[in-house]
């Protein structure tokens, strides 16, 4: 008898393998993307679900937290809804299924089932580390997505959105997305269920933005009260390049969100902004790493998170300033609004510093509403209930007002404010 | 219309008390006006009339027409007509101008029975208050107070007085920050509201703002007592003599 043997496999852990096991005859993919498969697989198999003895995890123990997974269910009804932003061009992933339906002009859009099966995702099929339990997972199921290319000095004037819509069973699904040289665009990625029925989902974006681009990337979480959400977005930045992204959890009941980053040409810039919103008995993880590899490079990170009822919230922001990369500016801020005594948020900025001429800084608070906001409000006939969501509205929409685009910020605003009047 | 007998009153986190046994009676259509030395209580006692948490009342009572308004909270006082234009006006970032005077007027009405205003007659009340009040628009699109000089501030303060059209008018210190002709238009702005329904308290340091609105009675505000109470003349006297007489008298 070996040593693995006698390790007990959680509940999840047995379903996943099990999950893999019934459908392993219908994952799409040739020879190579097989056999990459095989090898997360067997990993997941060694390394079981992470627990809170790995690093990266140690907020998040997703073995002890992650109970059941729902089998696969390939006969679910999904059905698209209207695009965040008018005027926006949509592709759907419907329970898990990419549908090339509506690609804007100029941007070479492929199905991302089509390159598992002739073999071209096989080397997108990896771990980043060996603490990657997100890539492993998505890599070992992944069915679908898209391939985007947009193509170099191409402008897109409006949105393009990515809807992944869930309803039940799991879903996996894969982004990769290259911005060619001085392209300009703004992509949604909206992930939502439309029923109560517990998902797993999983889902990992690619991105490559070459130098001079200018992208904006909306993250939009929206899954249900029952879902398990786990994301991860890579991202490489070239020379002079602009990179916005706006990650949004507004749902789910076990949510990890990964964005790792690696800023590779000089003059770029980046700006992650994050609004988490948390309520009921969810864990909303937002781990964030950043490498800045170059000299000449700014980035800024905020986070506003908002908690109700017994939710726990994680931040976990890492930048790392290598020794060529002098003159960087970054600053990271998490700011967290704690609106219960039983919700529980932890925050986990760290800088690596290895180039001595940089300009880096960090801050974490705990805030509660402002008692003298709220009583000037009052004093102005506006009741306490509807003073306190219009402060809880105001700290958060500092955040979403950076998108300076009203055919954005107005469909955000709503499904934040919607969001509150259903937790406050 | 207001009736104060014997306020006692602390800071609820230590106890300190502030107001020691203060009277005062101010009638409907009269103008009032406190005075008193820096520290005196005058903030106070305008934050303990609008509900002010941070304070609680020992003894005594608060009687707006004719009825205790203790038990009220600063929201449900206001949508009865109280209204203080703050000394130091709040700013707060992310709520945007417009929007805070629609919902205030909007749940004030609401909590006194009537319609809500809809947008376009709204924006017209907004634009005709501000006018008056030689408020710039583009104040308005930015987030409540943020930003805003002393002046603007104090401007902004009688604007939302002007739509929510109060029937105790409460003004702390509403002329310090503003410049000559702000205090005019300000002024103008004040008196536009007198009526015979309506009281206006004016806290104030200066006789420049009396000779604008000119007050039936004047108050002088002392260690959390009202100490001397007659007509303008009074004020005209402290302008002149100080306030040292009139302690000692009262001491
Ligand atoms: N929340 C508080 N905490 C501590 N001290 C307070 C508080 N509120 C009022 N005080 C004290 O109570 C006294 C009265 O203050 P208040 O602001 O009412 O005076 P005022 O008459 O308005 O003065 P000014 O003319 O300078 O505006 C002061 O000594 C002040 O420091
Ligand atoms: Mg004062």
């Amino acid at each position: 008898m070996n040593i693995q043997n006698t390790i007990t496999r959680t509940a999840a852990e047995t379903a996943l393998l099990e999950a893999y096991n019934h459908q392993v005859s219908d994952l799409p993919g040739d020879g190579a993307v097989l056999s990459a498969r095989d090898l997360l697989l067997s990993d997941l198999k060694d390394a079981g679900l992470p627990t809170r003895r790995l690093e990266a995890w140690h907020y998040t123990d997703l073995r002890a937290l992650l109970r059941t997974v729902p089998a696969f269910d390939g006969s679910a009804f999904a059905e698209a809804v209207a695009p965040l932003a008018i005027g926006s061009s949509v592709l759907t992933v419907l329970n898990g299924r990419a549908d090339v339906g509506d690609a804007p002009q100029g941007v070479v859009v492929k199905r991302y089932g089509e390159s598992l099966l002739d073999g071209t995702a096989a080397g997108d099929l990896v771990e980043r580390n060996t603490e990657d339990a997100i890539g492993r997972i998505n890599g070992t199921f992944v069915r679908d997505g898209f391939e985007i290319e947009i193509p170099e000095e191409t402008v897109l004037v409006q949105p393009l959105e990515l809807q992944i819509v869930q309803s039940a069973g799991q879903s996996h699904s894969r982004f990769p997305v290259t911005f060619g040289p001085g392209s300009k665009a703004t992509v949604i990625e909206r992930h939502l269920s439309v029923d109560g029925t517990p998902s797993l989902v999983s889902s990992v974006s690619d991105l490559i933005i070459e130098a001079g681009a200018e992208v904006t990337w909306i993250l939009l979480q929206q899954q249900g009260d029952d879902d398990t959400h786990l994301g991860q977005l890579n991202f490489e930045l070239g020379e002079n390049a602009s990179f916005k992204l706006f990650v949004i959890n507004a749902g789910g009941k076990l949510v990890r969100q990964e964005v790792h980053g690696v800023v590779t040409g000089e003059g770029s810039d980046f700006k992650l902004r994050g609004i988490n919103l948390m309520g009921g008995d969810s864990l909303t993880d937002v781990t964030f790493t950043l490498g800045h590899d170059v000299a000449n490079t700014t980035s800024t990170e905020i986070i506003r998170n908002v908690l109700f009822d017994r939710a726990r919230g994680v931040f976990q922001g890492q930048i790392r300033v290598a020794q060529d990369a002098q003159k960087t500016d970054a600053k990271m801020a998490c700011n967290t609004l704690l609106l219960s005594d039983d919700a529980d948020f932890s925050a986990k900025p760290e800088l690596e510093i290895f180039a001595d001429d940089v300009q880096c800084g960090h801050g974490a608070t705990v805030i509660d509403l402002n008692p003298t906001h709220l009583y000037y409000l009052q004093a102005r006939g506006i009741p306490e209930n509807r003073a306190r969501a219009m402060l809880v509205n105001a700290f958060v929409d500092e955040i979403v007002e950076e998108l300076e685009s009203e055919t954005l910020i107005e469909p955000l605003e709503l499904i934040i404010a919607e969001w509150l009047a259903r937790h406050a | 219309m207001l009736e104060i007998k014997n306020l006692h009153a602390r800071i609820a986190e230590d106890g300190t008390e502030i107001i020691r046994g203060l009277n005062l009676t101010v009638k409907a259509g009269e103008v009032a006006a406190i005075m008193g030395p820096n520290g005196s209580g005058k903030s106070t006692l305008s934050y303990i009339l609008s509900g002010r948490k941070d304070y609680e009342v020992t003894e005594g009572d608060i009687l707006y027409n004719g009825e205790s308004i203790l038990e009220l909270d600063a929201s449900e006082r206001a949508a009865k007509g109280i209204f203080l234009a703050f000394q130091y006006p709040v700013e707060i970032p992310g709520v945007a101008t417009m929007q805070f005077l629609k919902v205030a007027m909007n749940e004030q009405r609401k909590y006194r029975g009537e319609d809500e205003l809809k947008t376009p007659d709204f924006i017209r009340r907004v634009k005709e208050a501000a006018a008056e009040l030689k408020i710039n628009p583009d104040m308005l699109k930015r987030p409540l107070n943020v930003g805003f000089s002393g002046g603007e501030k104090k401007r902004a303060e009688i604007l939302q007085m002007a739509l929510l059209e109060p029937s105790l008018c409460i003004l702390d210190e509403t002329d310090s920050g503003l410049d000559i002709d702000a205090l005019k238009i300000v002024s103008d702005g004040v008196n536009a509201l007198r009526s015979p329904d309506r009281a206006v308290i004016v806290i104030t340091h200066y006789q420049r703002l009396l000779e604008y609105i000119v007050p039936d009675t004047v108050h002088v505000l002392y260690k959390g007592q009202v100490i001397k109470t007659g007509d303008k003349s009074l004020a005209l006297d402290l302008e002149a003599n100080g306030y040292a007489d009139i302690i000692g008298a009262a001491a």
